[in-house]
Order: C-alpha cells, then sequence, then structure tokens
C-alpha cells in the first residue's frame, strides 16, 4: 500500500517535472494577448442553457469566438444560471464597457430591450426574437438588432424530403417548448409533406404536429433525452420512420431510439447532425440548418466596423441563413429525382413561387 | 452537547413495531431526520467560518487549474517559477476581488450609486433565499423534509402573478392582495403534503417532490393559456404597476419591498418558534413526536400545520420574486431558489439570524460570481463549487475541526 503511494507520488512527480522544463520566454511582453487587437468590446449572454447547450447559445458563442478570432476585438460573456439572472448579466457587461452585446434568446427579449433603452450608446443584438416592452409586444428601437431565421423555408424542403423518403407513409415531428422558434420548424415540415402529397397524389401523414391548430407533440424540455426517446417510440409505434426531432440536445434521445429501431431515420436541426453526431451518421438523413454562428459574427463585424444598423436580420434561404444540410451518409440512397425536386423547391422559394408560410417566422 | 452526538446509524431511531397509525410510523423517521438535522445545527459559528474559508482556498485552487496565464507560466516552471506563482496569485486576487466588488462594494465605481449598486443587488438577489429558507427552517424544525420549496415558491409566484396582472384594484389593496394570494397558494400547495403525510403516512420528501413536478408543469400549461399570455410566447403578462413590491432606493436599484418583507419574515419565524405555542408544539414534535403525543399535542395536526406554515414563506419567496424583480412569469420564475433555500436553511443552521446571513452570502455569491464571471472570465461554476463545497463542510464539522486540528466539542466539555 505504502509503496504504491511512493510509485504514484514519484510517478506524479516526474510528470510534473517534464511537463514544467520548458523554457522561460525572453521578455514579459507588455501584453500577453493578440498583438493587434481592437478596441471594440463584443459580449454574449445566454439563456439558463449555458453556452456549452449544443444548440442555440453554443452556435452564437461559436459565432462570437469566430468574431474575435477575425477580428481582433475584446471578448465577455455572461452565463444565465436561471431566468433572474437577464437583467443584472446585461448589466455587468454594460459596465464593462461592452460596445456590444448580443442576447441569446426571446427569453431575453423583454431585459434587452429595457438595457437598450437605458443604454442607447451601446449596440444590441438579440438572436431568435425582436427587443420587446415589459407586456411582451415587439418593438423596435435604434439599437437593437433582431437576429432570426426562417427555419420553415429549410423545414419545407425537410418535409419534402422525408414524404419522398418515408417507406411507411407516416413520418412525425415533435418539439422541445412550444415557442415560435420550435414551431416555425415545425409549420414547414408539415408544409413539405404535404406539398408532396399534392405533387404526388399520395396520402403521406406527419405525427406530431397540428399546423393549422397549432397543437402537437413536445419534450417539455430542451434537456431530458429520455424525454425525446419515449416519444420518439411512440411515433415509431404508430408507423413513423423519419423524426424530425426540433428539442436540441433532446434530439439525441431520438438517435437512441432510432438506432434500436429497424429502418428509422432522422432529420437534424439547427447544425449539421452527421458532422456533430459522428456515431449516428448512418441514421441523420440530413439537418435543417439555422447558421446563428455565421449570423451572429456577420452582425458583430458590421457593428465593429461602425456599420451597426437595427434592420433585422433574417436568415432564409436565399441568404443562406438556413438551409438543408449535405445528405451525407444518405446520397446514395435519396434517389436523385428526389434530390433535383429538392433543389427546384429551393430554386422556387428563393424567387418566390412558392411562399412558405408560417405565423411563427420572423416578420 | 454529548447527548446530542449521533449513536450508531442502526440505533438511530426507534423502530416502530406495532403502528397501526400511520403517522406513528411515520414519526419514527421523523425523529431520525431531526437528528440529523440537530447535527448540522449545533456546529459553532467558528465552524461556519473556517468552512468558508477552507471552500475558498479550493475555489482559489481550481481558478489556478483553469486559468490560461498560469497554465502558460506552468509549462517553463522551472525556468522561471516566479512566474508560475506571480500568475496563480494575480488570477486569484483578481477573481476574488471581482467577486468582492460585484457583491458587496464596487471600489472602483466613480459615483456613490455605483460603488453601493452590488450591495443593492446582493440584497435583491437574498430577499427570496431567505424567505423561502425560513420556510424550510420551520419544517427542519419540526422533523420535516421540505424538499418541495421550489414547487411551492413557483404555485406562490404563479396566483402572485395572476392577481397581479388580470385582476385591476387599486394601488395598495391590489399589491396586499397579490402578495396574500402567494402566501395561501404556497401554503396549500404544502398542505397537501402535510396532509396526506398526517392522513396516510407518504412520506414528506417523496410527497413534495413530486409537486414540484406538478407545479413546474401546471405553470408550463397555464402560460399557453390566453389568461396568462398575449403572445405565442410562453411568458406572462406584466404585472400591474399597483400591484408591484416600491422599489427602496429610486429607480437606480432594483431593490424592492420584498427585502423588508424578509426582515418580517425572519422576525416571524423567530417569534413563531421561541415565543408562540404553536412554535412550541413545532419544536416538541421535531425533537420527539412520541413524547409530544404522550403530552397530549395532536402529531398529525401539527405535521399538517408545520407544512402550512412552511409552503406559505416559500410562496411569499415566489411572490416577491414575481412581484419585486421579475414583474412577470416564465417557467424559469423560481430558477433554482427552492433547492437553493434548502441549502441556505442548512447554512443559517434553521435559525432566522443564521439564515439571514446565510442568505446574503448565498446571494452574494450568486451576484459577485457574475461579475467576477464577465470581468476575468472565470467560470461562474466555480461560485457554485464554492456554495457547495461550503455546505458540505458545514455538513461535516469533524473534517474541519480536523483540518484546522481544533479540538473536538466534547474534549472541550470534558476540560470544562
Amino acid at each position: 500500500m505504502k509503496r504504491a503511494t511512493k510509485v504514484t507520488a514519484l510517478a506524479a512527480l516526474s510528470t510534473l517535472a517534464l511537463t514544467a522544463c520548458g523554457s522561460a520566454p525572453d521578455e514579459p511582453s507588455a501584453s500577453g494577448s493578440a498583438a493587434a487587437g481592437s478596441d471594440f468590446k463584443a459580449c454574449m449572454v445566454s439563456d439558463a442553457g449555458g453556452f456549452d447547450d449544443k444548440s442555440f447559445n453554443e452556435s452564437g458563442y461559436n459565432g462570437l469566438q469566430d468574431a474575435k478570432d477575425e477580428l481582433g476585438i475584446q471578448v465577455a460573456t455572461a452565463e444565465s444560471q436561471s431566468n433572474s439572472d437577464f437583467a443584472p448579466n446585461i448589466d455587468n457587461l454594460v459596465q464593462q464597457d461592452c460596445n456590444m452585446i448580443v442576447t441569446v434568446g426571446f427569453l431575453l427579449a423583454t431585459a434587452t430591450g429595457d438595457a437598450a433603452k437605458a443604454n442607447p450608446d451601446v449596440e444590441f443584438g438579440i438572436v431568435d426574437s425582436t427587443a420587446q416592452d415589459a407586456d411582451g409586444n415587439p418593438v423596435e428601437m435604434d439599437n437593437v438588432k433582431p437576429i432570426s431565421f426562417d427555419t420553415a423555408q429549410a423545414a419545407y424542403l425537410a418535409g419534402y424530403l422525408a414524404a419522398g423518403m418515408s417507406k411507411t407513409g407516416t413520418v412525425a415531428t415533435y418539439g422541445g417548448l412550444q415557442i415560435p422558434s420550435v414551431t416555425v420548424f415545425m409549420d414547414g415540415f408539415v408544409d413539405g409533406v404535404a406539398k408532396y402529397d399534392e405533387d404526388k397524389g399520395k396520402d403521406v401523414k406527419v405525427l406530431g404536429w397540428d399546423k393549422a391548430k397549432q397543437n402537437g407533440s413536445f419534450a417539455g424540455t430542451f434537456d431530458d433525452q429520455s424525454a425525446g426517446q419515449q416519444l420518439t417510440q411512440t411515433f415509431i409505434d404508430q408507423g413513423a420512420d423519419i423524426i424530425l426531432p426540433v428539442a436540441g440536445p433532446v434530439g439525441l434521445g431520438t438517435l437512441a431510439a432510432a438506432k434500436d429501431a429497424k429502418d428509422v431515420s432522422v432529420i437534424w436541426v439547427d447544425s449539421d447532425g452527421a458532422a456533430t453526431n459522428p456515431d449516428a451518421a448512418d441514421l441523420i438523413m440530413t439537418s435543417v440548418m439555422k447558421q446563428i454562428g455565421p449570423a451572429v459574427d456577420d452582425v458583430i463585424t458590421g457593428a465593429a466596423n461602425d456599420k451597426f444598423d437595427s434592420t433585422p436580420y433574417v436568415g432564409t434561404l436565399e441568404n443562406e441563413g438556413v438551409g438543408l444540410a449535405p445528405y451525407h451518409d444518405f446520397d446514395s440512397k435519396v434517389p436523385q429525382d428526389l434530390k433535383d425536386e429538392v433543389e427546384k423547391l429551393k430554386k422556387d422559394i428563393i424567387d418566390g413561387t412558392i411562399t412558405v408560410e408560417s405565423e411563427n417566422a420572423p416578420k | 452537547m454529548s447527548e446530542q452526538q449521533a449513536p450508531p446509524p442502526g440505533a438511530a431511531a426507534p423502530v416502530p413495531t406495532r403502528s397501526a397509525d400511520p403517522a406513528e410510523h411515520t414519526a419514527g423517521t421523523g425523529g431520525r431526520a431531526s437528528q440529523v438535522l440537530r447535527e448540522v445545527s449545533t456546529g459553532s459559528l467558528g465552524v461556519t467560518v473556517l468552512a468558508f474559508v477552507l471552500a475558498l482556498v479550493i475555489g482559489a485552487v481550481l481558478i489556478i487549474a483553469v486559468d490560461d496565464d498560469v497554465a502558460a507560466a506552468a509549462g517553463y516552471l522551472f525556468a522561471r517559477p516566479a512566474d508560475f506563482f506571480s500568475a496563480a496569485w494575480s488570477a486569484v486576487a483578481d477573481a476574488y476581488s471581482a467577486l468582492f466588488r460585484g457583491a458587496v462594494i464596487n471600489y472602483r465605481a466613480d459615483d456613490l450609486a455605483g460603488v453601493i449598486h452590488p450591495l443593492t443587488e446582493t440584497l435583491t438577489a437574498a430577499t427570496p433565499l431567505i424567505i423561502a429558507a425560513l420556510g424550510v427552517a420551520v419544517g427542519f424544525r419540526a422533523g420535516l423534509f421540505n424538499i418541495g420549496a421550489q414547487g411551492q415558491v413557483i404555485m406562490g409566484a404563479t396566483v402572485s402573478g395572476l392577481v397581479g396582472f388580470a385582476w385591476h384594484l387599486p394601488v395598495g389593496i391590489h399589491l396586499v392582495v397579490a402578495l396574500l394570494g402567494g402566501v395561501v397558494a404556497g401554503g396549500l400547495w404544502a398542505g397537501i403534503a402535510g396532509f396526506l403525510k398526517a392522513r396516510t403516512g407518504a412520506h414528506e420528501v417523496i410527497v413534495t417532490i413530486m409537486l414540484n413536478y406538478v407545479a413546474l408543469y401546471l405553470l408550463q400549461y397555464l402560460l399557453t393559456t390566453s389568461l396568462f399570455s398575449t403572445g405565442n410566447q410562453p411568458k406572462s403578462r406584466s404585472v400591474d404597476p399597483s400591484a408591484q413590491l416600491p422599489l427602496l432606493l429610486g429607480d437606480q436599484f432594483r431593490l424592492n419591498a420584498g427585502f423588508l418583507l424578509a426582515i418580517l419574515a425572519a422576525v416571524f419565524v423567530w417569534w413563531l418558534m421561541t415565543r408562540s405555542t404553536i412554535g412550541f408544539r413545532f419544536r416538541a414534535v421535531g425533537s420527539n413526536a412520541h413524547a409530544a403525543r404522550t403530552a397530549g399535542m395532536s402529531v398529525t395536526a401539527t405535521f399538517v400545520l408545520v407544512m402550512v406554515v412552511s409552503g406559505a414563506l416559500a410562496g411569499l419567496a415566489g411572490a416577491t420574486q414575481v412581484l419585486g424583480t421579475e414583474k412577470f412569469l416564465t417557467d424559469g420564475i423560481a430558477g433554482t431558489l427552492g433547492f437553493d433555500a434548502i441549502t441556505v436553511a442548512l447554512l443559517g443552521r434553521s435559525k432566522p439570524l443564521g439564515i439571514f446571513l446565510a442568505g446574503l452570502l448565498y446571494g452574494g455569491l450568486n451576484v459577485g460570481g457574475r461579475v467576477m464571471e464577465v470581468s476575468t472570465g472565470t467560470p461562474i461554476d466555480i461560485v457554485l463549487v464554492i456554495q457547495s463545497l461550503v455546505v458540505l463542510f458545514i455538513a461535516a464539522p469533524p473534517l474541519v475541526r480536523a483540518v484546522f486540528r481544533l479540538p473536538s466539542p466534547e474534549t472541550k466539555e470534558v476540560a470544562a
């Protein structure tokens, strides 16, 4: 026992010695940070999900880091532990002399509106929402840029694709919480399936969302994977073979359920799922991508170059703010005809031949 | 002191063998629970302070471990050790001074308002924590583990919020009615657990935890109805100005009259537990339910009453949250308040003054941690670790005594 301790201690010491033997830098330079650097300071507040949520907070954070790397600007971040942290977190960042503050998520809309009113010199960006007044009504402000995404357009393509790929004639979708930035995916998906049915005279059913009644299946959470697994299992039992989970990390539960079942595939959301979940690449047909990171990067870059404006940014198929990810493993399984039809639909949406309507889409 | 030392676990509580009455059965568990609680609450103030110091030291090690400059200097530790130690020192000093500036006094601010701003934020953050923790403590003192403060806070906030935005009453009356709504809702919600325990022997820990879920999902559902929400977002309308708790120091600060309610609640609980007959009954049932019954007290009625009082306080905490700081309801209105309240109650040793101070400490760490995060980039998770370690060390007084080589209480008694 004693000897073991000694050996361990010796091993630890030698490791320390080995790693600590580097040579010292010549002169302690004035500041260790990036050489040129700009005085511009971009900051970000997460919602209660935190910056490691593998979903929109993380995407926003990556956008901030990209902007930092490209522009050499200063950054600061504040991670909210709960909803009551929003206002103080924004306040703290204002105190830290941030020139621009990006808030992530509609839950911060009121806090952002209040802070923008109190600090007209600070520029704000808000992901997935507009600034709101105390009663939750959207307000336009000169120093707030809403960053939102018309994901219904991309989800429409996914719906059409799913309908074309389904062998059982049943597909399904569910959300994390019933909020516009989630249901906008489901609206587009349902319409895409309907479009396929109309064009081909088929009757592919969608479980989990009734667009007309705006009511459907929700996990009630963005972090409980078992809830996603159970919901997905229910859909599979009802014959669905393609599932679109719009629930961030809860979608991992869907991947687990799909893995256990036979011939069930998944359409991922937000990021390119086959790239972020390589283990499950054989289950992920494609992804409805929402390019939060690049959008945040753009908005910060604009502000850093003194070109801030408060015109809302809306990600669409046209500006590539939303889109379908590559098919990856499914590339050989999706028939070329269907690929062409999806591509044609995309063009039609971009040039306005087809309008994807959703009451949850950003206006 | 020595009689309060825990006997070996097996002998901790007399196992009721022939209990036809469900309440008698639960009294056994209550006894064991209160034994643990008494163990926690008999430590001295010194142990609390030392536990805090110890937690800060461990926090410092973590800050050093995650700091980039320190990691860079560690790479050439043997070539120039001074760099490593100065980097480590400045990382810790920066982080902890930011914590202090964020929680107590911002000595770098230009004007008086800026200087005291952190203090007002700490008081604001501490308000609901103190009130909810007082509720939890009332349960602890009576031997009941009310783990349901979270649900009671949610119910209190929901009803207070509803009264606040759906009813339009005259100034003054509106606020009082909204506050009372929260108190009653929290009390009734906890009363369910008390009633089930008294009637059927259902353990309050399980019932209150389950009621937490019921409350959360109930609120989530309500937020989708047109009564609560105007748009299609899960967030309620704002409470009328007439139902909002008035600000104490003007528009610049968020500190509101909720803090005065926290002080009043602490005084009330002190009076209730030490000066009133009801409080005596609570404590009697808490220390020995069998003896209390023999003495002619109704243990079952006491269970219900304890839970109602405990829940009413938690409900008040929810009310101050929605009427004071947040102004509207979301499903995150309670945050982790109900669980933090348990920690604060333990930290404050279930005594009103202790809870008041512990609430300030906890609120200050939360508020200061946010400033630490934005100004030095130190992850706020470190604050959570410090908070948890403080409680962990307090729950294990012998460990702290061993670290600081303090004499154990028995030795002292022998010497005296």
